[in-house]
């Protein structure tokens, strides 16, 4: 799905990534941790196609296609998504007409999507105004719904978010990135999952966003480099004993 | 603002014949006229008025509680409309207004009836159709008490090449408890010079709600819409979208005086350009507390052209509240990748933008007449980038 190898990143003169090498399976979950400013948020914008993020060196590979200096609409046709953390206000601008712009084309029901994240009485609202931490969460997965992307990029799902948005948002992350399940006569719920399965590249702080989504491998990005490969639950516990430290004993 | 030479224009001679039915008109002036808002087929309007050149050509009344004449009929019938004409605007006040005042060509009578609540909008439509046509109207509207009208003017001219002059007054008088919702749509082109001169005066609990949209270019335009509240508890409401394409000049501001307790003020453009001039004055002035009023003015600046906001807030008592919020720029290159992220090309993602800066959603126009208007803005987005 995605692979990137030995990818350099500089913002100005600054190199905020230095040499990163990941590769994510099709319907596999990534977890990706670290300190604030190891670079996670940079690796999003830079593999989103952001301006101000320059790649010096390496490659990025999305489904096949190298992608390393596509612009950002392109990589979102081929299937990328990205959930923002700090998304701008688009005045004049309703939540319902973006769903339906982010479906570029295809039929799909606002009212309806906007049902799975409680979100019918914001449709009419332009977008992102004055919205609280929690209902700029449950608008971008409702975008990403809508625009139903092949690998979607979430940048701290978690944060700002109360304990009872967050298990919505928990759990409409999980179906995201595994697809709804449910006995079909047509149609075992393997070949469902193996039909709608998403891969998913998820940042992380807290690590709440673990009580709900099976990830499958995880990663510690620190100061631009990515080390410490291992069970996301494994790291998080490392991390919550030892902080991250002994990430950079790791490092040496 | 160049000095405009009004003996360029024909002032005189340019009478024009009745028209039964607006249906009857060329496709070419139909069209103009529906792009400024006017329904040709009057099935949802209670009244409708046409005004061309020198002369209303049509004037009709769906409506028993709408009356709407030619403003010389009024004066006619009303012995010289003592309590209305040239009551809010001084005659003298420059040439523009002398000129209206000393040869009047025509302009609508609206009045209506006290209590009723009029449930489709009156069309009124200023039409210049001759080359360098010179007009001057002068317009009388009549909101009685406890009684609520929307009124639609589309101001045109037949060939956007052509050479003309618009010289309009209008007064306003919305009544105790009574409500004027009225909205302008300015058709002019490259060669038109416009003056209007309006003033309103809104009663006790009296409401004046204002929509301006201006979408085409216009050589030079000055106006200063200005309402004063003179009851307890009226409000006004200015709503500006306008688009200055190369060649427009245009000094557009509005003006809300407060004379009265718990009134309230709103004024709020939207201006874009694309390498037009554009001035925009604003100015709210408190003479009575608790009084309320807040000015928004947000221009973009799309490749060249000049903004000029000039917001105003003028507190004549202690414990007003006035506030005003202004900004002049480009399109945030944020809200551009926000779009593209979602797979909107560059193109794309800056007209959704405009098109919602350019919000006319707010004014609650009827359907029909906020698709035209999309559809205009949609056309001069060809300009726009």
């Amino acid at each position: 799905m995605l692979t990137i190898e030995d990818l350099h990143v500089k913002i100005g003169e600054r190199e905020v990534l230095k040499g990163i090498n990941l590769h994510i399976k099709e319907g596999e979950t990534f977890i990706l941790f670290g300190p604030n400013g190891s670079g996670k948020t940079s690796l999003l914008m830079t593999l989103m196609g952001f301006s101000g993020y320059t790649v010096t060196g390496g490659r990025i590979i999305f489904r096949g296609q190298d992608v390393t200096q596509a612009p950002s609409f392109e990589r979102a046709r081929l299937g990328l998504g990205m959930s923002f953390q700090r998304p701008p206000t688009i005045h004049g601008l309703k939540t319902r007409h973006l769903v339906q712009m982010c479906a570029r084309g295809r039929q799909v029901d606002p009212e309806a999507l906007a049902g799975k994240v409680n979100f019918t009485e914001f449709l009419d609202r332009d977008i992102n105004a004055g919205f609280s931490g929690g209902e700029i969460k449950r608008s971008e997965l409702l975008q990403l719904m809508a625009q139903n992307p092949k690998l979607v990029l979430f940048d701290e799902p978690e944060s700002g978010v109360d304990l009872e948005n967050m298990q919505l948002i928990g759990k409409v992350v999980r179906s995201l990135l595994s697809g709804e399940l449910s006995p079909r006569a047509e149609l075992s719920m393997k070949e469902q999952k193996s039909r709608t399965a998403r891969s998913g590249l998820i940042i992380t702080h807290t690590g709440y966003i673990l009580d709900y989504v099976n990830a499958d491998r995880g990663q510690v990005l620190y100061n631009g480099h990515l080390c410490c490969e291992a069970r996301p639950r494994d790291i998080l516990e490392h991390i919550r004993s030892y902080g991250y430290q002994e990430c950079v004993r790791c490092l040496n | 603002m160049s000095k405009v030479d009004l003996s360029q224009f024909t002032f005189k001679g340019l009478e024009r014949p009745v028209i039964e039915d607006l249906r009857t008109m060329s496709a070419a002036d139909k069209e103009q006229l529906i792009m400024s808002g006017v329904d040709v087929d009057e099935t949802d309007r209670s009244a409708s008025f046409l005004h061309m050149d020198h002369s209303n050509v049509h004037c009709e009344s769906n409506d028993p509680n709408v009356e709407i004449m030619d403003i010389k009929k009024a004066l006619a019938k009303y012995d010289g409309l003592p309590d209305y004409f040239w009551k809010l605007i001084d005659k003298d006040k420059d040439e523009f207004t002398r000129a209206a005042a000393e040869n009047l060509h025509g302009g609508y009578f609206i009045r209506t009836t006290k209590g009723v609540k009029i449930e489709k909008p009156v069309q009124s439509c200023l039409f210049i159709k001759a080359d360098k046509a010179g007009q001057n109207v002068h317009n009388i509207v009549v909101v009685e008490e406890d009684s609520e009208v929307h009124i639609i003017t589309g101001c045109l001219v037949a060939d956007s090449h052509n050479a003309g002059a618009h010289l309009g007054i209008s007064e306003f008088y919305v009544k105790k408890g009574g409500k004027l919702t009225f909205t302008m749509i300015h058709n002019w082109g490259e060669n038109v010079t416009v003056r209007p001169r309006s003033y309103g005066l809104v009663e006790e609990g009296g409401a004046y709600l204002s929509n301006y949209v201006l979408m085409k270019p216009v050589k030079d335009l000055q106006m200063y819409p200005t309402i004063r509240l003179a009851g307890r508890g009226a409000v006004a409401r200015f709503n500006s979208v306008v688009v200055a394409p190369e060649g427009s000049h245009l000094n557009m501001g509005n003006r809300v005086i407060m004379d009265a307790p718990e009134t309230r003020a709103e004024i709020i453009s939207r201006t874009i350009t694309t390498g037009g001039t554009l001035i925009v004055p604003g100015h709210i002035q408190a003479n009575a507390v608790p009084a309320r009023g807040h000015l928004e003015c947000k221009g973009l600046i799309l490749g060249k052209g000049v903004i000029h906001a000039i917001p105003e807030l003028e507190g004549r008592v202690a414990g007003v509240e006035l506030s005003h919020e202004a900004a002049v720029g480009k399109i945030a290159q944020e809200e551009i990748e926000y779009l593209m992220a979602r797979g909107m090309d560059e193109e794309e993602a800056t007209s959704t933008i405009v098109r919602g800066f350019l919000n006319v959603e707010i004014m609650g126009l009827p359907a029909k007449l906020q698709e035209t208007i999309q559809k205009t803005i949609a056309e001069s987005e060809k300009d726009m980038f």
